[in-house]
């Protein structure tokens, strides 16, 4: 009996912690693949079989794609997007999310379905008008103008992801703080934002994505302001292997470092795990 | 400290009329129970004075002040919710100290006050931890002792001890009645439980469908229910009703009840006389009916149906005639089921309705 127990308890243990390292494995082995290959000599990535440990160490790859004209600018360039996308989408589409899970309005309905549809329309079938409007607007060609496009993107899923979390905060929180002294304002700030700081890291992480990976806006709207996809894919087809695991290697570090730093607010800090 | 004076307060949700023309004044230092079924509006009255709604017409004032137009925050209000409201991303003094140091107070004041009030509820232990590693009864405490330090004129709670145990319900009543003795703060108590409504409060009103059908201390409303409805919420078990016929003639006037013919008090008699022929209900408390092995004046025919013994009391279920009445007896009183006996009572201790509306006869 106690021994069918607790072979129930050790094969259920063997089961979640073999699924939790094939899904790890299964994100780690091609980062780690593509790390040696933008780490090893030129000749290294031609070799077959390849070998699995660091033999041959060298920069000279990565040397050679941060060397190449326009790249490091278009990291900083990918950068800069890629947070003031998180910036504008999260003031921008927070309160939308906010006002989405507090208050009961006309055509709420229409405007949560209407936030959805938006994302049904093709990038493609906009991006010819969008370049004309914004050479009209001075936009095109520069970072505020992707950074515009990224957000708009964004948008929707923030509103959406911010109005999930805004529900969970519990309207008697609010208020309580209203008796006690804030106004509307100061209520969500000190009260409402940090409840919800999991949930926006969580939005911005997404955001981050979202900007980081955008190749096709980014190409149609810039010419020499390019962000690190858009750069990487205008070169990619012309490129020697190397050069492409390169790029691939410093496509993935900005968003790792990125994701690693917001992680710690997406768990709960105030003394465990809240009921 | 300062009192409040509800004026004609409306407040609808969609179709729902929550408070109807509701008017109502309590005095400085007084302990006010809003009692009534969920749904009765005495939550929406507490937030229509908190600010936290807004009323539809009417005014609210506190002391002199109209302050029916004004945010929470300028009312000088204290509030304890339901929910408790605690910060959960704060710790128990952080949580205590919110209000204090959104008021601007110095470094040291809060920390004065906040350990005061720590000190108050027994919360001087915990102050370093987060709501999540303290007990519902340690909570409930925090959102007291929140509310308290405010030092505000007026102190509004809203079924703070709905989410307790029956235990620790019980202590912290005894508690809130301490603690409002002590800071004397004008108070507001909504409550669904009479027991709490007759314990806590200076005077209990009681609310139904948006209006307040009667507002008077615990033990008048206890004795002296405005109607049915009062008669029934208020006391467990509730008032007994029983149907009766006025009946007047050379004798006087008394009411028929079955074969039984009850002689009012003269008190009544009048009153009574003027629905002769008329229906009529008898409100009686289970406590004031005794049960007699033989017929008396003022004695109704019974059937014991259910007797439970209930440590301090036994409760029994009667039939009399074709309507059922519970009669609470002392433990020792011999009884068994299926026994017949006669309910004596007291003329006095009968609470005349009128059958058509429920209102009482005075």
């Amino acid at each position: 009996m106690r021994s069918s127990h607790s072979r129930r308890y050790i094969s259920s243990r063997v089961l979640l912690y073999g699924s939790a390292i094939v899904l790890a494995l299964w994100t780690l082995v091609p980062l780690y693949l593509v790390a040696l290959a933008a780490f090893s000599t030129k000749q290294a990535t031609f070799q077959w079989p390849k070998p699995l440990l660091p033999t041959d160490f060298s920069t000279e790859t990565m040397e050679f794609f941060v060397n190449t004209r326009g790249v490091l600018g278009s990291v900083g360039n990918s950068v800069i997007v890629a947070l003031l996308t998180i910036v504008a989408s999260l003031v921008i589409g927070a309160p939308g999310g906010y006002a989405l899970a507090r208050f009961r309005f006309r055509g709420k309905d229409t405007v949560s379905l209407g936030l959805l549809i938006s994302k049904m329309f093709p990038t493609a079938i906009l991006s010819i008008p969008l370049a004309v409007a914004f050479i009209q607007l001075d936009l095109y060609d520069t970072i505020w103008g992707v950074a515009l496009i990224h957000t708009a993107m964004a948008l929707p899923f923030v509103v959406i992801i911010t109005s999930g979390i805004f529900v969970g905060v519990p309207r008697d929180l609010e208020e309580a703080a209203q008796t006690l002294g804030c106004n509307r304002v100061q209520a969500f700030l000190r009260v409402v934002m940090p409840l919800a700081l999991p949930g926006l890291a969580a939005a911005a992480i997404f955001t981050f994505v979202i900007s980081w990976n955008e190749v096709f806006a980014a190409t149609i709207l810039t010419l020499r302001n390019r962000t690190l996809p858009a750069q990487v894919l205008s070169s990619l087809n012309d490129s020697p292997l190397y050069y492409r695991y390169a790029g691939g290697f410093f496509m993935i570090v900005p968003a790792l470092i990125f994701i690693f730093l917001i992680r710690k607010y997406l768990l709960n800090l105030w003394g465990g795990v809240s009921k | 400290m300062a009192g409040i004076r509800f004026q004609s307060i409306r407040k609808v949700f969609g179709k729902t009329i929550a408070a109807n023309d509701v008017s109502l004044e309590i005095e400085d230092g007084e302990f006010m129970v809003l009692l009534g079924p969920s749904g009765c509006g005495k939550t929406t009255l507490l937030r229509c004075l908190a600010g936290l709604e807004h009323v539809d017409a009417g005014r609210v004032f506190i002391g002199d002040r109209d302050v029916t137009d004004l945010a929470p925050r300028d009312r000088k209000i204290a509030m304890v919710f339901q929910s408790y409201a605690v910060f959960p991303h704060l710790t128990v003094f952080d949580n205590i100290a919110f209000g204090l140091k959104m008021q601007g107070r110095s470094r040291e004041d809060v920390k004065r006050r906040v350990e005061r009030g720590a000190e108050l509820l027994q919360l001087s232990d915990y102050l370093a931890r987060y709501p999540a590693q303290l007990s519902g009864g340690q909570r409930q405490r925090v959102a007291v002792a929140r509310a308290i330090v405010m030092q505000a004129a007026v102190l509004l709670m809203d079924e703070p001890l709905s989410n307790l145990d029956a235990l620790l319900r019980l202590q912290m009543r005894a508690e809130l009645k301490r603690l409002h003795s002590e800071i004397k703060a004008t108070t507001i108590y909504v409550t669904h439980d009479q027991v709490e409504a007759l314990s806590l409060g200076d005077r209990i009103a009681v609310m139904q469908n948006g209006r307040i059908v009667q507002c008077d201390a615990p033990m008048n409303i206890y004795d002296y229910p405005a109607n049915t409805f009062v008669g029934g919420f208020i006391g467990s078990p509730p008032m007994n009703f029983l149907k009766g016929v006025v009946q007047t003639n050379g004798a006087g006037t008394s009411v028929n009840v079955g074969e039984s013919h009850i002689v009012p008090s003269a008190m009544v008699a009048p009153a009574l006389a003027a629905k002769t022929g008329q229906p009529i209900l008898l409100g009686m408390r289970p406590e004031n009916l005794a049960l007699t092995p033989t017929q008396l004046p003022n004695t109704l025919r019974a059937h014991v149906l259910v007797v439970e013994p209930l440590g301090s009391h036994k409760l029994l279920t009667m039939q009399v005639g074709a309507e059922f009445a519970k009669v609470s007896v002392p433990p020792d009183q011999r009884v068994e089921p299926e026994d017949d006996v006669w309910l004596h009572f007291d003329a006095d201790k009968i609470r005349w309705m009128d059958a058509a509306n429920g209102e009482a006869i005075r």
